[in-house]
């Protein structure tokens, strides 16, 4: 008997007895350098076309709104002539454009995203600020949530031994996932809030509720969330289920299910173990690649709550023509996503280990 | 033509010849529905293995093998269905027992190596882990846990077994070449000192030096437990070292069983005499594809001897639409008799009532 | 290898039919078992019964109503705000649009957006896949990049971007083509991948070898095979393009003139039709819109199966 020996030395071993150029090849061809690269390059190109596209539509919405506002005597008149100013240096139209780029970046990089118009002389930065964290706090539960109790629902509907009447979930679930979230918002809130009025209709807290750390206002926190919370999950259990189905059912054919199986295993240990922790891989890519989409759906749901977070800002924003708060924020918004899918990208080999940090 | 059979183990093998069978098939039939038909892969197939017996099975790619022992392992699948006949091992009849029960034979009594051994394993559990699960799903209700020591112990000494370092249970199947995964399925398939072995091809696709190396191991694990091993697979050279009874199987029924030096030496089923005929030296191992003619469809298949359209001996229609039956004809020899596949036919025709 | 098609070559048969007949055929050959197989495919089936079934209200729709009654203050002075009715089958809007007219005009134009981004994505995505795939290197990390980037970023912060630039906001047509410019980074992926795929088999091979241009190769090779690629990238484009789009109207940057089902939807945030309790107001829009994407999905999941045999067979 001649054991077939062991092909792959550990990591350590490797690198041990590398040379100097060696380590120079392993490090740029290590799989979290070039995720990392790939995160910075994510940032720049969505902040250069981010930087081109005012300057492709050839005209000046900022101007212009500035403009009419002067001319209206509306709300922003105070301190009008600092503004115009401080908007005219800011954006240096009179520069060359490469010089206008150059202090773009210089501004991204510090994350200075500048001053509001409509609230002038509040900076983007705080606006944000102020609103993120009711963004953050909300989608961080619900895409939680949804992916966990989506995967779950889909694991068992693709599962060969559950009880077949789970199967009628399938429909519903699959029309759930093919609605838009902030459309099931609106009929949430005519069913639940309005016609029942178990739920507040809009908002984060009742407007006349001063924020602090008491019960009363935590509850009446939670009691604003739930419906918002609901909109997104009922939609996003749909999404993660159809696509965990799919998978689970694909696996059945695998051989190492079969195996499994010839193993005498128990169901449970099956279901967990193998079909379940392969086909969730998948899953947690996808978790990655739609991060975007599930903020945009994030984004309409504030809107449609009138829930005062990142995309409520937005909104307001867009109706004010208020361009640098929208700059802003999408700026912030892809900036997070870009860094979710670095985070994914870098947990992922915990859970694959086909994917080794070391090489590809 | 004269054939050589060397086989090394043979001449050591002990007399099976009055032990008991381990393993007995009946009559046993698995279909699968499918929207075109039927495909009666496997088609009232009989045979029995005494135990520490090597029984190899044979025949063209399609013939319903891997359906076979799948389905012994009660494995099968939808659209694929036990149609009939019975398994029984050691006494019980594996066809009948509850799910749970099976559950339990399975890896315990009757183990499986498979024929995909190299994706047989969960891509992303330590080997270590998944020697250790088959172990801990069998321990009875009422008996103490083993601790995590005692568990590693166990799954090293079966690596070591098997002809792999233990530390190969600290890696992930991926980090395995081909014929370390098929060692660490076979060491999983023994992980419970199983009576019964059924492999499946353990050797397809490996190369030649890895498949010798993998069969010797087989036989060398198949002593030690005295087991009755059921291989599968289309290498006759393989098979010949290997194994001690040799069954024939064609379009989803056994057209022969013999001790290997008898199917070697003295074939009288037209379809093993041509397969035999088709490998040139015992060195020079290759599939079985040099028949001329093409298996039929197992869809719908005509009543009668199925080898008929490809049989070199001359027959009538009548001859090839005769229901054959598998016979006897001297101890441990059992043919399906046919006018048109069976060129002796005449000789033994006294046992036959056509 | 590119190098021209030699002159015919004296043993080769005079070509009995013309070019175009033969790449006709070659189609269908590849069409009919499409057909064939779509009547097995209960998921193809249901999809496109529900969306033709949309269609079908509207075109019935316009040839017995008068659609011109979308237009605000169409409805009788008095009669905004009015429930369904014989008169009004879906009721009245707080500005005295006829909802009916709405939805009959509103359905076609929301998935004409939804056309028009497809189209170009997949034209434009193929292409690119096609170039990437045909000059690799540096070319195809460009591109492969650019779509990976593509793929992080959401597309309608950029479609937000787009809109607040344009001067009166976006059209229905610009809309399509906004939604485009963004939309063609998944089209350009899987084709790309199949094409990568295709150019390293034998057949493909062999026709380069035997000195087919690289145009016949595509079209009469690569092309055929890669029909349900192209069709299943179509499908999601579209209903990527209606998603954005939507997305984009309810955010206030819509055609303000034009009565799509994402206009009706902002136009009951907007007026907080919730509150008034007019149901029937963006009860229509919703089930047009849930039609709409449960068809799209149903037809790209029959799409699925049919392009990936592996499936087929569990299935
Ligand atoms: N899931 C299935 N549905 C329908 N028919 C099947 C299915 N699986 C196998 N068959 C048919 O059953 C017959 C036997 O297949 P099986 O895999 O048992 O052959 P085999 O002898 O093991 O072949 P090989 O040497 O290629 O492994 C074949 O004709 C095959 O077409
Ligand atoms: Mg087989």
């Amino acid at each position: 008997m001649t054991p077939d020996g062991v092909r792959s030395e550990s990591v350590v071993s490797r690198l041990k007895h590398a040379t100097f150029t060696e380590l120079l090849f392993v490090v740029f061809h290590s799989f979290l350098l070039r995720r990392f690269l790939f995160f910075l390059l994510v940032i720049w190109i969505a902040a250069t076309v981010i930087f081109i596209i005012p300057r492709l539509s050839g005209q000046d919405p900022v101007k212009e709104k500035l403009l009419l506002e002067a001319q209206r005597g509306g709300a922003i008149q105070t301190g009008f002539e600092q503004m115009a100013e401080a908007y005219q240096k800011r954006l240096g139209l009179d520069q060359p454009i490469l010089t206008q780029y150059k202090n773009y970046m210089f501004d991204l990089v510090r994350f200075d995203l500048g001053t509001s118009i409509a609230f002038y002389p509040r900076s983007v930065n705080s606006m944000i600020a102020d609103s993120i964290l009711w963004t953050i706090g909300l989608l961080g539960t619900v895409i939680v949530l949804g992916f966990l109790i989506g995967t779950l629902a889909g694991a068992l509907l693709g599962w060969p031994r559950s009880p077949g009447y789970l199967q009628f979930l399938f429909m519903p679930l699959l029309t759930l996932s093919a609605v838009p979230q902030y459309l099931l918002g609106l009929i949430l809130i005519y069913v639940l809030a309005f016609k029942f009025s178990w739920f507040p209709l809009f908002g984060a807290y009742n407007p006349g509720t001063l924020p602090s750390w008491d019960f009363a206002y935590i509850w009446d926190v939670i009691q604003h969330a739930i419906l918002p919370a609901l909109a997104f999950i009922l939609g996003a259990i749909g999404f993660w289920a159809v696509g965990m189905r799919g998978m689970m059912i694909n696996n059945q054919g695998e051989d190492f299910m079969i195996q499994a199986e010839a193993k005498g295993l128990k169901g449970a240990r099956i279901f967990m173990r193998y079909a379940v922790r392969n086909a969730m891989l998948p899953q947690v890519t996808g978790l990655a690649l739609s991060y975007g989409t599930l903020l945009s759906g994030a984004i309409l749901i504030e809107r449609i709550f009138m829930y005062p977070g990142i995309g409520d800002t937005l909104f307001q924003a867009i109706r004010l023509s208020d361009f640098f708060v929208i700059r802003g924020v999408v700026m912030t918004v892809i900036l997070s996503v870009a860094t979710a899918t670095f985070l994914v990208d870098v947990l992922y080999p915990l859970l694959d280990p086909r994917i080794n940090y070391g090489r590809r | 033509m004269t054939l050589e059979v060397t086989n090394e183990a043979s001449s050591t093998r002990p007399d099976l010849s009055n032990r008991d069978f381990a393993l007995d098939i009946q009559d046993f039939k698995v279909y699968y529905d499918t929207p075109r038909g039927i495909v009666k892969a496997v088609d009232g197939v009989s045979l029995a293995i005494r135990q520490g017996e090597r029984f190899a099975l044979v025949g063209e790619s399609g013939s319903g093998k891997s359906t076979l022992a799948m389905a012994v392992m009660r494995l099968t699948r939808p659209p694929g269905r036990i149609a009939g006949g019975n398994v029984l091992l050691h006494g019980t009849d594996l066809v009948s027992i509850s799910e749970e029960e099976m559950r339990q034979t399975r890896l315990a009594d009757i183990a499986l190596v498979p024929q995909g051994a190299m994706n047989s394993l969960n891509p992303v559990m330590k080997i270590s882990n998944q020697v250790i699960d088959g172990i801990i799903d069998h321990i009875p209700e009422d008996a103490p846990k083993p601790d995590a020591d005692e568990l590693e112990n166990r799954v090293n000494e079966l690596l070591v077994r098997v002809g792999l370092a233990p530390m190969v249970g600290q890696l992930y199947p991926h980090e395995l070449s081909g014929g370390m995964k098929q060692r660490v399925a076979m060491a999983i398939a023994i992980s419970l000192s199983p009576r019964v072995i059924i492999a499946d091809e353990p050797t397809s696709a490996l190369d030649v030096i890895v498949q010798r190396q993998i069969m010797q191991t087989l036989g060398q694990l198949q002593e030690g437990l005295d087991a009755a091993v059921l291989l599968v697979g289309h290498d006759m050279g393989l098979v010949a070292q290997f194994a001690d009874t040799v069954g024939v199987m064609y379009a989803g029924k056994l057209v022969e069983i013999a001790p290997v030096e008898t199917i070697f030496s003295n074939p009288l089923h037209a379809y093993p005499q041509l397969l035999i005929e088709s490998i040139p030296t015992m060195d020079e191992r290759k599939p079985l594809t040099g028949i001329p003619g093409l298996q039929p469809s197992l869809l719908n298949l005509p009543e009668g001897d199925v080898f008929a359209p490809r049989s070199p001996i001359p027959h009538t229609p009548e001859d090839a639409a005769t229901v054959p039956k598998l016979v006897e004809v001297e101890p441990g020899h059992w043919v399906q008799l046919s006018r048109s596949s069976v060129a002796d036919f005449n000789t033994y025709a006294h046992l036959v009532d056509y | 290898m590119d190098t021209p098609q030699a002159s015919q070559s004296p043993t080769s048969p005079p070509p009995s039919r013309s070019k175009t007949d033969e790449l006709k055929q070659l189609y269908w050959d590849r069409i009919n078992p499409i057909i064939r197989y779509a009547r097995r495919n209960p998921p193809l089936i249901f999809g496109v019964l529900l969306l033709g079934g949309l269609m079908l209200f509207v075109g019935i729709g316009y040839l017995v109503y008068d659609t011109e009654q979308y237009r605000v203050l169409s409805a009788d002075p008095g009669d905004t705000r009015h429930p369904p009715s014989l008169q009004y089958p879906f009721g009245t809007d707080t500005a005295g649009r006829d909802l009916f007219a709405v939805a009959i005009r509103g359905t076609p134009l929301t998935l004409r957006i939804g056309l028009i981004a497809g189209f170009f994505a997949v034209s434009f995505g193929t292409v690119l896949a096609f170039i990437a795939a045909y000059y690799r290197g540096l070319v195809d990390g460009t591109v492969r990049v650019m779509a990976d980037v593509g793929m992080t970023v959401p597309p309608l912060l950029i479609l937000i971007l787009i809109a607040i630039n344009i001067e009166g906001g976006l059209s229905v047509d610009q809309m399509g083509l906004a939604v485009a410019t963004v939309a063609w980074v998944w089209p350009a992926r899987t084709i790309r991948a199949q094409v990568l795929i295709m150019r390293e088999q034998s057949y493909v091979e062999i026709s380069r070898l035997s000195g087919s241009s690289g145009m016949a190769i595509i079209f009469k090779e690569m092309m055929p095979n890669l029909i349900p690629y192209i069709t299943a990238s179509f499908v999601t484009s579209v209903a990527a393009g209606i998603l954005a789009s939507i997305g984009l109207e309810a955010l206030g940057l819509g055609p303000f003139d034009s009565p799509t089902l994402g206009m009706t939807i902002f136009w009951n945030i907007q007026q907080s039709s919730i509150i008034l309790g007019m149901w029937w107001w963006w009860l229509p829009p919703i089930v047009a819109i849930v039609i709409v994407f449960v068809g799209l999905f149903l037809i790209s999941s029959g799409l699925d199966e049919w392009s990936n045999p592996r499936l087929r067979q569990r299935v």
